[in-house]
C-alpha cells in the first residue's frame, strides 16, 4: 500500500474508471452472477436429487436409458408409503422430536442461568468460567463417546432416550451459553440498574426485565440447540440399540438398508422427511439466525 | 413509589430470610452456576478423564479392565491401520479445510455484493449446513453409486468418460469423494461467517485505499484480508477441530472402506470400541486425537493474538 500511495493523480482517475467498468453489466455478470449461480446450483443439487429419487418409481429409478434421470416421468408415493406404513419411521420421528425438545429445554434452562451469572452477576472469576465454558465447546463428541458409553451403561441408561437427553447438553450448553453471554451483553445494563433502584429483587429483574428483552437471543439459541440435537449422530448410534428407540439419522442409515439391498427411493424419502422439520424452522428464522450467528462470530 | 422510598431508606419491605439470601449477588451466582457445573462436570470433564484412564486399561464391553499402562499405545504404534487412519485424518482435514476456506471466502465475497433476493440466496447457501449431516451424506452415497451415479451419467453423456467412475471402490477415489462431500457441507458456515466479517469492514477504508491508487487485488490483500483475520482465525479453529474429529460423514458413506482406506481416527476408534468391543483400545485412539486438537487450537489462537498485537492490542 505504501508503494501505491506514492503514485500520483493520473492513477486515481484510471482506477476510478476501473470502478465504473466493474459495475458495467457484462463484467458484473461474469464476475458475480455466473459464479454465484454455479455455487447455488452445486449447493442445491443434492437436495434436488433427493427429491427426484424419492418420487420416482423403482422401474424408472434404475433405468437411465429409457428415462432421463433428471426428471420424474410418473411420480409415485410408493417410497413414502413404504416408509410411513411399513417401517418404524413415524416412531423414529417421534423419538427424535422428544429427544431434541427435551435436551433443548434442559440446555436453555441451564445456559440462561449460567450466562446471566457470568455476564450480569459478575462473581469473582466469572471471566475464567466463561472461558472454560467456551473451551468445553471445543471438546468433540468423538472423543467423549467411549467413556460416556461406559458411564451410560453403568447408570442403567443404555438404550433409553434419557441417555441422549442427558448427554446432548454437553455440546448444547457451551454453545447456548456462549451465545447468550453475547446477547445479555448487548442489553443495556442501565435498564437493570433502574429496576434495582426501584426496589426489584435480582430474580425479579432477571425474570421481568432481562429475559423478555433477551427473547430473540433465546429463540436463536433454541433453534441452534434443536437442530444440533436433531443432527446428532454418534451418541445416538453408540447408546441406542432397539430399532424403535433410534433417532432419524441413525435409523435411516442402519434400519433402511437390508443386507445388500438398498432401497434408494425409501432412503432418499427418509432423508428428505428427516430434513424437513429443521429446514422449516430455519426458513422462518433465517434472518434472525444469520444475525445471531454473525453476532456470535463477532464476539 | 413506595418501593422506591424503601430502596432509598436502605430497606426493602417484608423480605423473608430466603428472598434476602436470593438477592445476594454471590449466593445467586452460586445457585445459577450449580446446574451448568453439575452437568458439564458429570458428562464432560469426568468422561474426558475417564477416557484417558480407559486408554491405559484393557476394558472390553461387559468386563471391567485392568491397568496395562502403555500397552494399547504400543500396540497402536505397530498397527498399520492406525497409522493409515492418522494419515487419512490429516489428508482429510488439510484438503477439506483448504477448499472450504478458498471456496467459502469466494462465496462470501460474491454475497457481499448488492444482490437481489438476498434473503432467499442466504437461505439456499445455508441449507447444506442445516440439514442433518447423515441425511445429506446418504444423498451423496447415492450420487456416488457405482452403477447409477448421476455424475458418471453426465460425464458419459458429455463424452468425457467411457466407463462409470468407481467413486467409493478405490482408496483415493473414496478419499476425494468424502472430501468433496465435506467441503459441500462446510462451505455455508465459512461463507456466512466470513460474510459477517466482510460487512463489519468500513467502506471508508476501501475509499481511502482507492484514493491511494490501490488496485482491486491490493485492496483485497491490504484491507480485506487483515480486517478479516480475527474472524478467520475463529472460524478456522472451529472448522479444523470439527473436520479433524468428523465421524458421521465417513461412517455414513464408506464406514472406513474400501479396505480401511478412508478410516479417520474417530471412525476407527468407534469401530474398535463399540462393534469390536475393545473399549480400552478405542479410547486410546480417541485420546491420540487430543494432541493434534490442542496443537491446532493453540496455533490459530497464537495467530489471532499476533494479529491483535499488530493492530494495537486493545481492540476486540
Amino acid at each position: 500500500m505504501t508503494e501505491a500511495s506514492t503514485e500520483k493523480a493520473p492513477v486515481i482517475t484510471a482506477e476510478r474508471s476501473g470502478v465504473i467498468n466493474w459495475d458495467s453489466l457484462p463484467r458484473r455478470m461474469m464476475v458475480v452472477y455466473v459464479p454465484l449461480i454455479l455455487f447455488l446450483l452445486t449447493l442445491l443439487f443434492p437436495f434436488y436429487w433427493m427429491v427426484v429419487t424419492a418420487f420416482k418409481s423403482n422401474a424408472e429409478l434404475y433405468n437411465y436409458t429409457d428415462y432421463s434421470p433428471f426428471w420424474i416421468h410418473s411420480p409415485t408415493l410408493e417410497h413414502i408409503n413404504r416408509l410411513l406404513f411399513e417401517t418404524d419411521y413415524p416412531q423414529w420421528l417421534w423419538t427424535t422430536m422428544l429427544v431434541a425438545v427435551c435436551s433443548t429445554v434442559l440446555s436453555l434452562f441451564v445456559s440462561v442461568l449460567a450466562a446471566y451469572a457470568v455476564q450480569r452477576l459478575r462473581f469473582k472469576g466469572s471471566q475464567w468460567v466463561g472461558l472454560a465454558i467456551y473451551l468445553a465447546y471445543l471438546v468433540p463428541p468423538s472423543i467423549l463417546f467411549i467413556p460416556l458409553a461406559t458411564m451410560i451403561f453403568k447408570m442403567g441408561l443404555y438404550d433409553s432416550p434419557l441417555a441422549l437427553i442427558l448427554t446432548y447438553p454437553t455440546f448444547l450448553v457451551p454453545f447456548c451459553t456462549w451465545l447468550l453471554i453475547g446477547y445479555f451483553k448487548s442489553i443495556p445494563y442501565e435498564l437493570e440498574e433502574c429496576a434495582l433502584i426501584d426496589g426489584a429483587t435480582r430474580l425479579q429483574i432477571m425474570w421481568k426485565v432481562t429475559l423478555p428483552l433477551a427473547v430473540p437471543g433465546l429463540i436463536s439459541a433454541g433453534i441452534f440447540a434443536f437442530t444440533l440435537s436433531w443432527n446428532e449422530f454418534i451418541y445416538a448410534l453408540a447408546f441406542i440399540q432397539s430399532s424403535e428407540k433410534k433417532t432419524v439419522p441413525v435409523a435411516v442409515l442402519t434400519q433402511l438398508v437390508e443386507g445388500d439391498v438398498y432401497h434408494w427411493g425409501s432412503l432418499m424419502a427418509g432423508a428428505l422427511l428427516g430434513s424437513i422439520p429443521v429446514a422449516l424452522i430455519y426458513s422462518f428464522f433465517v434472518d434472525y439466525y444469520v444475525s445471531s450467528l454473525t453476532g456470535a462470530v463477532k464476539e | 413509589m413506595a418501593s422506591t422510598a424503601a430502596a432509598w431508606s436502605g430497606q426493602r419491605p417484608e423480605q423473608s430470610w430466603l428472598s434476602r439470601k436470593l438477592d445476594d449477588r454471590r449466593v445467586l451466582a452460586f445457585l445459577f452456576m450449580m446446574p451448568v457445573t453439575i452437568l458439564l462436570v458429570t458428562f464432560l470433564s469426568y468422561p474426558l478423564g475417564l477416557g484417558v484412564w480407559l486408554g491405559f486399561t484393557d476394558t472390553r464391553i461387559g468386563r471391567d479392565g485392568i491397568w496395562i499402562g502403555l500397552e494399547n499405545y504400543a500396540y497402536l504404534f505397530d498397527d498399520s491401520v492406525f497409522w493409515l487412519s492418522v494419515f487419512n485424518t490429516i489428508v482429510y482435514t488439510t484438503l477439506a479445510t483448504v477448499f472450504k476456506f478458498g471456496l467459502g471466502l469466494w462465496l462470501a465475497l460474491l454475497l457481499n455484493h448488492a444482490l437481489p433476493f438476498k434473503s432467499l440466496i442466504r437461505a439456499i447457501v445455508l441449507l447444506p449446513w442445516i440439514v442433518p449431516t447423515v441425511l445429506s451424506a446418504i444423498a451423496f452415497w447415492w450420487i456416488y453409486d457405482p452403477q447409477f451415479s448421476i455424475i458418471s451419467y453426465v460425464l458419459t453423456k458429455m463424452g468425457i468418460i467411457d466407463t462409470n467412475i468407481d467413486f467409493l471402490g478405490t482408496a483415493w477415489n473414496a478419499r476425494f469423494s468424502l472430501i468433496a462431500a465435506n467441503v459441500w457441507r462446510g462451505i455455508p458456515f465459512v461463507a456466512i461467517s466470513l460474510l459477517a466479517g466482510l460487512q463489519t469492514i468500513s467502506p471508508s477504508l476501501y475509499e481511502a485505499a482507492m484514493i491511494d491508487g490501490a488496485t482491486a487485488w491490493e485492496r483485497f490483500v491490504h484491507v480485506t484480508v487483515p480486517m478479516l483475520m480475527p474472524i478467520l482465525a475463529v472460524v478456522l479453529t472451529f472448522s479444523v477441530l470439527f473436520t479433524f474429529t468428523d465421524f458421521q460423514l465417513v461412517y455414513a458413506i464408506t464406514r472406513g472402506g474400501p479396505n480401511n482406506a478412508t478410516h479417520l481416527m474417530a471412525t476407527l476408534a468407534f469401530q474398535r470400541a463399540i462393534p469390536g468391543g475393545y473399549l480400552g483400545e478405542g479410547a486410546a485412539i480417541a485420546v491420540a486425537m487430543i494432541p493434534f486438537l490442542v496443537a491446532s487450537t493453540i496455533f490459530s489462537y497464537v495467530a489471532l493474538a499476533r494479529r491483535k498485537w499488530q493492530q494495537g492490542g486493545s481492540d476486540d
